[in-house]
């Protein structure tokens, strides 16, 4: 026997256009997941750091506690303000809800709409916006805490509840950034040339990265707002 | 990274052929979603709830909930090719396994071990 | 032997327009190329780091050795851990990702070949980036594990540091970027019939290595972060005075570093694997086991973490669990040694320089993995930590285990990659100096260990009983870098002019030996169809390929892609772009210190370059419209 060879796939690998995959599932979206598995040990690094310093601050401010300044005599407050990031919470989970709208707009662009509700539905531009809008405004909500938070006297140098705090909640937020850019790519796109059915992987894997943004903030709420 | 076989696309654009749900299922979650996160952040107002044992084992629960709503629904989890759930949770788990592991070693958690403790 | 039909035409390839120009070399996206970048260069990081290697051991050579500084030889540890683990054997191992992976898995090109690309370059620039320093004496000098808070500003206030907090940093970025897309083309790239219990070793164990990368270095990433926080914005994660704790550095390094080993060695087992069955010409033995084991090994890798801090007083039950879970490694590991044992008993054993250094590999990894084991128990750690007993143990693990299996992937693959053999006598020389070489360099260095000798001690003093063990491994080290010298000298001649290869010299049996030697750009003229784990072997009747010779396949006419009608992705200079304004933008954090315009300047300047790169790259197809 000399050289070998194997017998050729054939039509086996023509069936999914000319690019074949092996599960039939787009690349994209199995790297998009992939990266947000490997996103969930940067989180877990960063809320182990900040849970394994809660209470080892040796000055305050402190983040549910009023504290006073034993050299100054200054006494400050509890520093997080719930009912400000309950509204934020509440609106960085709105606009995932928004997003899933976006991305079924997307998927359904070609169906027919004929009642005003599903003109509403079917718009991929109002539910882009509606999304980047909400992530603005949590981003939004996120500056006026951070200031409100330095002008109280605490920044990422106070102590070491700041340096944990800010880094976290920063990393988080510098997420939901990225992720805004994305969304108006996007919509630049759809106003550019009109966001079809076959762009919807490309919809959803931006989908798939907000929503994880959005279970973060889920577990970071809880964990550093409202357990003590 | 993330366009990279634009091209592809236009071939086959839901190759995953799995039905997601529509507007039914989505409204609900947002409903629910939101009547959890009023509770939790209630409940951080109740002194009877916030003082006692049940408050951080019932916020964990519900955060959790939450959680598993927005990866199954609005994710499509759910819906999708069951790949992706293990490349989900196989990392997830690694990760809250490595928290835990954390917890333990700071003194954050600790096991009663009869006697020896 | 039905599957098994007539081969085309091979040796010649036909191509329009010769592609070797500097400029096709930049913007490749071809994976075999890329992964050929990855090979030159993973060697000349690996040579500067075992010159770092021979000062050190120059200096140590006798007690009270007056030939560097202790600011020198600071720094020259820390460049040579640093240097061989993340620029030389990390990279060698995914040179051989790039090259193999998509052969393997019968595949034309990674899901993603520009993102591809780009690993590469962020990888290159960002060794340039932390190895220039050493030649102007500011080399980072805290070790490669830059403990904290010894590597915050308190204690290491210069901008040494600072090259590998950013260093890290950026070379992170490469690695993460290839394991998402390995990860993805070996998921979803898979010729038909290539089912996962069919794919070759080498790949399996790749597959492992990505999920490590994907989940470990992410970690790291964060300490790195605080670490750059605390240098370079006063941040207090490292700061005992104002309750840090200094074991924060040390438990996310270390839950980083653990499963970085197994980075290291999982490759390197791959390809041994794809070697002894080879030339056994037997397959191996346990397939389905040496999977299982490789991914436990994986997923154990990251519950042992802290078997590295037994010296820092956890406490009896962590240092029982962990010690456990260490022990329990050794058990999957161990299953491989034997399984490689069985795939060599009773094969037809043929000794080429690959087989040579498999075998070391078996011999050498159990060597180093027994010792790990007796520190794998708290009490004898105690004893063993932070002495020359653990370098002994873990240069017996990377040389002895992962560089013997790269040189054997590099001896066995290098007719495939280049179309020529590397030479036999050469290899020969190559080989058994370094056998030598690493076992005079490494053994005694058990001994100077046990006599307590400390590991990063730059003199020490006469009449401990350890300098005959000194001048060995400095005799060890001369034996070992004259060993390499005619590794290299082999490589470049056999590069240049080394016998012609067919496509299956070895009469190998996975797929990667069906097609032309150097494959063409396209790797398959058609997908070929899978049945069997060693498609050109027919196990059931016994039949195994022979090899196939050069002049039995000249004159054969291989058709271009182009020719063929299959699309094929087109170059980009954008990855090279891109990866260029990141390394940019984090050498503007260099200047914070000394100039915090000039450095948030630099970060902006360098932010628009890549995003701007990246925009450009994205919304550029990858293919021409067809």
């Amino acid at each position: 026997m000399t050289a070998t060879t194997l017998p050729a796939a054939g039509d086996a690998a023509h069936g999914h256009g000319h690019h074949y995959t092996t599960l039939g599932l787009d690349n994209r979206k199995i790297a998009i997941w992939t990266f947000i598995g490997s996103e969930c040990m940067l989180f877990a690094s960063l809320i182990s750091t900040y849970l394994v310093y809660k209470g080892r601050s040796i000055k305050g401010p402190f983040p549910h506690e009023p504290w006073t300044d034993p050299v100054s005599g200054k006494a400050f407050p509890a520093i997080l303000d719930i009912p400000v990031t309950s509204a934020s919470t509440f609106v960085l989970l709105m606009s995932s809800f928004a997003m899933v709208l976006a991305l079924a707009a997307v998927q359904n662009k070609n169906l027919p709409k004929v009642t005003l509700g599903e003109k509403i539905l079917g718009s991929s531009k109002l539910w882009l916006w509606m999304t980047c809008l909400m992530g603005t405004a949590f981003l939004g909500f996120q500056a006026f805490e951070f200031t409100a938070f330095i002008r109280e006297g605490l920044s990422i140098r106070t102590n070491l509840f700041g340096s944990s705090f800010f880094t976290l909640t920063g990393f988080h937020g510098a997420h939901v950034a990225v992720g805004v850019c994305w969304l108006f790519s996007l919509l630049a796109i759809d106003y550019k040339r009109g966001l079809q059915p076959s762009d919807a992987t490309n919809v959803d894997i931006a989908a798939l990265y907000w929503h994880f943004v959005d279970v973060i903030w889920i577990v970071i709420f809880t964990l550093v707002y409202l357990i003590k | 990274m993330a366009i990279e076989s634009a091209a592809a696309a236009g071939h086959a654009a839901h190759v995953d052929g799995h039905e997601h749900p529509g507007w039914s299922t989505y409204w609900k979650i947002a409903v629910i979603l939101f009547v959890i996160t009023a509770v939790e952040v209630s409940a951080f107002y109740i002194p009877a709830w916030e003082t006692s044992w049940v408050y951080v084992p019932s916020m964990l629960t519900l955060s959790t909930i939450k959680f598993v709503l927005v990866v199954m629904y609005y994710m499509h989890l759910k819906y999708d090719h069951k790949l992706f759930r293990s490349l989900f949770t196989g990392p997830l788990i690694v990760a809250a396994l490595t928290l835990i592991g954390l917890m333990f070693l700071f003194s954050k958690l600790s096991i009663r071990l009869g006697l020896l403790s | 032997m039905a599957t098994l039909v007539a081969a085309p035409p091979y040796t010649s390839t036909a191509t329009e327009s010769a592609n070797t120009g500097l400029w096709s070399w930049l913007t490749t996206v071809d994976h075999k190329r890329i992964g050929v970048l990855y090979l030159i260069t993973a060697l000349v990081f690996f040579v500067i780091g075992g010159l770092e290697a021979f000062l050190i051991r120059a200096q140590l050579a006798v007690p009270n050795g007056q030939v560097l500084s202790a600011d020198m030889y600071n720094q020259l540890f820390t460049m040579h851990g640093t240097t061989m683990v993340f620029l030389a054997i990390m990279p060698l191992s995914a040179a051989f990702f790039n090259f193999l992976i998509p052969l393997q898995i019968g595949a034309r090109d990674v899901a993603f070949p520009r993102l591809n690309a780009f690993s590469y370059w962020v990888y290159l620039l960002g060794g340039i980036f932390i190895t220039v320093p050493i030649f102007f004496s500011v080399a980072p000098d805290g070790g490669w594990f830059g403990y904290a808070p010894l590597s915050t500003k308190q204690f290491s206030p210069q901008i040494n540091m600072d090259f590998w907090v950013l260093g890290l940093q950026i070379l992170g970025i490469s690695s993460l970027a290839a394991a998402f897309n390995f990860i993805t083309t070996i998921i979803n790239m898979r010729a038909p019939g290539m089912h996962l219990m069919r794919m070759p070793i080498f790949t399996w164990m790749s597959f492992v290595v990505q999920f490590l990368v994907a989940l470990a270095f992410p970690v790291i990433t964060i300490a790195l972060v605080f670490l750059q926080f605390d240098r370079f914005f006063g941040t207090n994660f490292y700061a005992i005075g104002a309750g840090a704790d200094p074991l924060l550095w040390q438990h996310l390094f270390w839950v980083f570093g653990h499963p970085e080993v197994y980075i290291l060695i999982l490759p390197a087992f791959g390809l041994v694997s794809e070697v002894l069955p080879t030339f056994s010409r037997k397959p191996l033995f346990g397939y389905p086991v040496m999977v299982y084991s490789g991914i436990l090994i994986g997923f154990l890798g990251f519950g042992v973490w802290a078997h590295h801090m037994f010296s820092v007083g956890m406490g009896p039950i962590a240092d029982a669990v962990f010690s456990l879970t260490t022990m329990l490694i050794a058990i999957p590991t161990g299953v491989k040694i034997f399984n490689w044992l069985a795939t060599m008993w009773d094969g037809q054993l043929r000794f080429t320089v690959a087989m040579k250094f498999g075998v070391a590999l078996v011999g050498m990894f159990t060597i180093g993995g027994i010792s790990g084991v007796m520190h794998s128990s708290p009490p004898a750690d105690l004893q063993q930590t932070d002495t020359y007993f653990i370098v002994a143990h873990f240069h017996y693990v990377l040389f002895g285990g992962s560089m013997f299996g790269l040189f054997a992937g590099l001896y066995y693959y290098f007719p495939k990659i280049t179309g020529r053999f590397m030479s036999e006598s050469l290899g020969n020389w190559h080989f058994w100096l370094s056998l030598i070489g690493m076992n005079l360099t490494f053994f005694p260095m058990h001994f100077s260990g046990l006599l307590g000798m400390p590991r990063r001690t730059y003199q020490y003093d006469a009449g401990q009983g350890i300098e005959v063990f000194n001048m060995l491994s400095t005799i060890g080290t001369l034996v070992l870098m004259l060993g390499t010298l005619f590794g290299l000298i082999n490589l470049w001649k056999s590069w240049k002019s080394g016998e012609r290869a067919s496509s299956n010299p070895w009469g190998a049996p996975t797929i990667e030996w069906t097609i032309p030697s150097p494959p063409p750009e396209h790797n398959f003229d058609e997908l070929p169809k899978i049945t069997s784990r060693y498609p050109l072997w027919d196990l059931k009747g016994t039949v195994i390929a022979k090899e196939t010779t050069y002049a039995e396949e000249a004159g054969r006419v291989q058709l271009s892609a182009k020719q063929l009608g299959i699309p094929m992705p087109n170059p980009s200079i954008m990855p090279l772009i891109t990866a260029a304004g990141v390394i940019f933008m984090f050498s503007g954090m260099l200047f914070t210190d000394s100039n915090m315009k000039l450095a948030v300047g630099i970060m902006i300047a360098g932010a628009v370059w890549w995003i701007a790169g990246l925009y450009n790259w994205l919304l550029t197809p990858l293919e021409d419209a067809h």
